[in-house]
């Protein structure tokens, strides 16, 4: 039985867990990578240790450092799969990859951050094709870039951190395809300069891309990804303000690798699997739990902080979770006064705002979507099987995913609801909070009997009374 | 100010749609008023099982004519016959499966015993631990998911008016029958028809009426896609296990293990304390399943009464008021007892007769 139990290791959840212990709450930090550092300052894998230091990386150390130094009790490479609230208002949480199945605590913190989101276009499934965010992962732990050109497509600044990073670890780039106009980003500036030292950063990016002559298109967008089994190019074409496509303006890109992402959704399968009260908030991302500025949920006992919450970013997350423990303790009884974080908060808050808000999808967005499209690649669903569901009375994601089978695959939904969502909001005109989100269930991801359960001795069956004749 | 309506249905699942399928058939001018989505309640959350061997003895005609409406739904509702075995592993359950398949055979399920032997010839890939088996060649299973689409379809082709998302809030009296409100809408009809399976307790206290339902929540799983592993729709004597493949290979798994929650308050939660076993269970009788995945888990809200019958018929006290619900397998039952309720409310003699929902009840037995 754990004071606290802390969902995420990444800079909110692993500062939240800190803090925790530091005020002499037994606490437990559960994380299903094989350390603490979440994407953002993802921990370098063992074989590239001694490879040259960088800033997330050092970040990174350090909050690995403190974690070792502290009394949290970490488990990595474990994953929670159901998150059950009991009786006495305590949580139960079972867990995959650790010693115990199950894990009972009496406050839970939930900071599992944030989640790609991808808009489907005809080909987006073909081998070769990475998430902007998925792609960040793979420069971080393994500081390697893919040797055949790259195209990288989408939004937000995630795009020119790809393209830039992807030089700078000897991999080529064809071509950067943003979504976002210049103005869009001029319009940004101002709210950006809360942080100087990370636009400074972004114009080392843009300098390096300058540098080593790659194109830019501003306000672009991949219509189609070309390839037979692989990749080997993209059609893109020129968007209105709306982000619709523009007739006429296709050009073709060649490359054999695309990064594509438009921004980041906050995670929220696990708060709203324990309950919580959530709404949509295009600011923050999309659907967020409603939570207080310390990040009390709707749910006595349940809290969550870091970009699941919102997407702040990662300037903002070690706040958040200082904030969310500072709520645990007082609700424990134990008063630390960390207050002066909410001030800090405001202005960390400024700049992952302004990112976030580059994000935000419009309304043309969904006629890159075309009927062709898989929106669903575990079922195969195509955008006319969710067009026609829609027009023949479906008006939810529930009803949808009963009528089609779309997100009915080991992912969840995942990786399609938000997309369904966005084309039932074009067909009904209905706000993204009367769509709603689809139910939330176990597990959080897939797991085999095997791995959830000990081998049964039949006779220890616990057998119910049968049912009446 | 919205017409008024012969009937207000509350609940848009198998068993209001059936019925008001049934009025417009009879002329009647009906309204469903569905809380969410037509047919995703415990109808579309269901696992799909239609089997005669866990059918109830007294319920088995309208199980028998309930099977015929399935089939004759047919793809639209993923229908398939498969035939199913009921299996015994321990002389405790072979004595139940014995005693219990013998009364339904009797009352008319076409159900005889099979050896063991005949079963692993059948099914390979079952544990070989079975000591008495079962088995049905006229169960099968629909896609419950289905059920929403299906009747969806056939309500929007006969024209018959729903509202979804009309979460009821008040039910008063009018001088011309009901006056059914969520929120500040509101809809007036003549009649009344509760049919909300596990919501129906607390839609009948808004009449004033107070019924002793119940709700079991039962969980269900299903696995990713996997290889065939069995062809024929699996239970277990004591009724806790339900397993079928469907044709795109994943593997569902029901059986009554209850999960948490009240109506009132939402779709109900799994619990872990009862999946497990269900799961250990599954796996027990189909080895090759300890290494699939199970992608999702859920619960749906079963309504029931202490003598686990249905309550078909008028509200107790109450004019131009009725009830269908609590009908133990009311999955396979549905389609056809809505239709029988439908003659009533028409003032037609059912060919089967109706429970009364103000009899006498006494707490049915579990063995």
């Amino acid at each position: 039985m754990f004071d606290a139990i802390v969902i995420g290791a990444g800079p909110a959840g692993a500062n939240a867990a800190i803090l925790l212990s530091e005020n002499g709450l037994k606490t437990a930090l559960i994380d299903e990578q094989r350390d603490a550092g979440g994407q953002v300052w993802r921990a370098k894998s063992e074989s590239i240790l001694e490879a040259s230091i960088t800033d997330a990386g050092e970040q990174g150390d350090a909050l690995r450092d403190r974690l070792k130094s502290s009394n949290v009790i970490t488990k990595f490479n474990c994953r929670v799969w159901h998150i059950e609230r009991l009786e006495n208002g305590h949580w139960l949480l079972s867990v995959v990859g650790g010693v115990e199945k199950k894990l009972i605590t009496k406050a839970l913190i939930i900071a599992t951050g944030a989640q790609e989101r991808v808009i489907p276009v005809p080909g987006w499934t073909l081998p070769g094709v990475f998430g902007l965010a998925g792609a960040t992962a793979i420069f971080k732990e393994h500081m390697m870039a893919p040797k055949r050109r790259t195209i990288v497509a989408g939004n937000g600044p995630l795009l020119f951190y790809v393209a830039s990073e992807t030089l700078s670890l000897g991999g080529r780039v064809s071509a950067v395809i943003s979504i976002n106009s210049r103005t869009d980003w001029l319009k940004s500036l101002p709210a950006m300069l809360s942080n100087p030292s990370l636009i400074w950063q972004g114009l080392k990016w843009i300098f390096t891309l300058n540098k080593n002559r790659i194109p830019i298109y501003w306000q672009h967008a991949v219509k189609s990804v070309e390839g037979e089994n692989m990749v080997d190019g993209v059609t893109i074409c020129k968007v209105d303000q709306n982000w619709a496509p523009v007739e006429g303006t296709d050009q073709y890109i060649h490359g054999e690798n695309l990064c594509y992402g438009q921004g980041l959704m906050p995670a929220v399968e696990a708060t709203h699997l324990a309950g919580a009260d959530h709404h949509y908030d295009e600011k923050l991302g999309g659907w967020v739990p409603t939570i207080d500025q310390w990040g009390r949920t709707s749910v006595a006992g349940l809290y969550a902080c870091g970009d699941n919450a919102g997407i702040y970013g990662a300037l903002a997350a070690p706040i958040r979770g200082s904030l969310a423990a500072q709520a645990v303790c007082e609700d424990a009884g134990i008063n630390i006064d960390r207050k002066a974080e909410i001030k800090k908060l405001k202005v960390a808050i400024k700049f992952g705002l302004a990112a976030t808000a580059l994000t935000i999808p419009r309304s043309g967005l969904e006629a890159l979507i075309t009927g062709e499209t898989e929106v669903c690649r575990c079922e195969g669903i195509t955008r006319q099987e969710i067009d026609f569901e829609i027009k023949t009375g479906a008006q939810s994601p529930n009803a949808i995913k009963s009528g089609t089978r779309c997100g009915m695959g080991p992912c969840g939904g995942r990786y399609c609801m938000d997309s369904v969502a966005l084309i039932t909001q074009h067909r009904t005109k209905k706000s993204r909070e009367e769509i709603g989100l689809p139910t939330a269930r176990p597990p959080l991801r897939p797991v085999t009997i095997d791995d959830i359960s000990d081998d049964l001795d039949y006779d220890d069956l616990p057998i119910p009374g049968v049912s009446p004749l | 100010m919205m017409p008024i309506f012969d009937i207000a249905i509350i609940g848009g699942g198998i068993m209001g749609c059936g019925t008001a399928l049934r009025l417009a058939e009879g002329g009647m001018r009906a309204i469903i008023l569905e809380q969410g989505d037509i047919g995703q309640g415990a109808s579309g959350v269901n696992a799909g099982t239609l089997s005669m061997q866990i059918k109830r003895v007294k319920l088995m005609p309208y199980a028998i004519r309930g099977h015929e409406e399935w089939q004759h739904m047919g793809d639209a509702v993923g229908f398939h016959k498969t035939g199913g075995y009921t299996l015994a592993f321990n002389d405790r359950e072979a004595e139940l499966l014995h005693e219990r398949m013998k009364m339904k055979k009797e009352a008319g399920a076409n159900i005889s015993f099979v050896s063991p032997k005949q079963l692993n010839e059948k099914e390979p890939h079952l544990a070989k631990k079975v000591i008495a088996v079962s088995y049905c060649p006229d169960d099968g299973y629909a896609n419950s998911s289905l059920t929403g689409q299906y009747y969806r379809k056939k309500i929007d082709e006969k024209g018959i008016n729903f509202i979804e998302a009309f979460k009821v809030t008040n039910i008063r009296s009018v001088s011309d029958g009901y006056e059914i409100a969520s929120g500040d809408r509101a809809v007036v009809a003549s009649r009344i028809l509760i049919a909300c399976g596990g919501w129906s307790k607390h839609i009948t206290a808004m009449l004033g009426v107070d019924l002793p339902i119940r709700a079991r929540i039962n969980t269900v799983s299903v696995t990713e896609r996997a290889p065939q592993l069995v062809s024929s729709v699996i239970g277990h004597a004591t009724g806790l296990l339900t397993m079928k493949q469907k044709e795109n290979g994943t593997i569902l798994i029901g059986g009554g293990w209850q999960g948490k929650g009240r109506p009132e308050e939402g779709r109900g939660q799994v619990s872990v304390d009862s999946l497990v076993p269900n799961l250990q269970l599954a796996k027990f009788v189909l080895p090759a399943l300890s290494n699939i995945r199970i992608v999702r888990s859920w619960t749906g809200f079963e309504a029931n009464v202490p003598d686990f019958y249905p309550l078909a018929g008028a509200l107790p006290n109450r004019d131009n008021a009725f009830i269908l619900g609590c009908v133990r397998g009311g999955f396979t039952i549905g389609p056809y007892i809505s239709k029988l309720m439908g003659d009533y409310i028409l003032g037609k003699e059912p060919e089967m007769p109706l429970f009364d929902p103000g009899r006498k009840m006494e707490e049915g037995k579990l063995i």
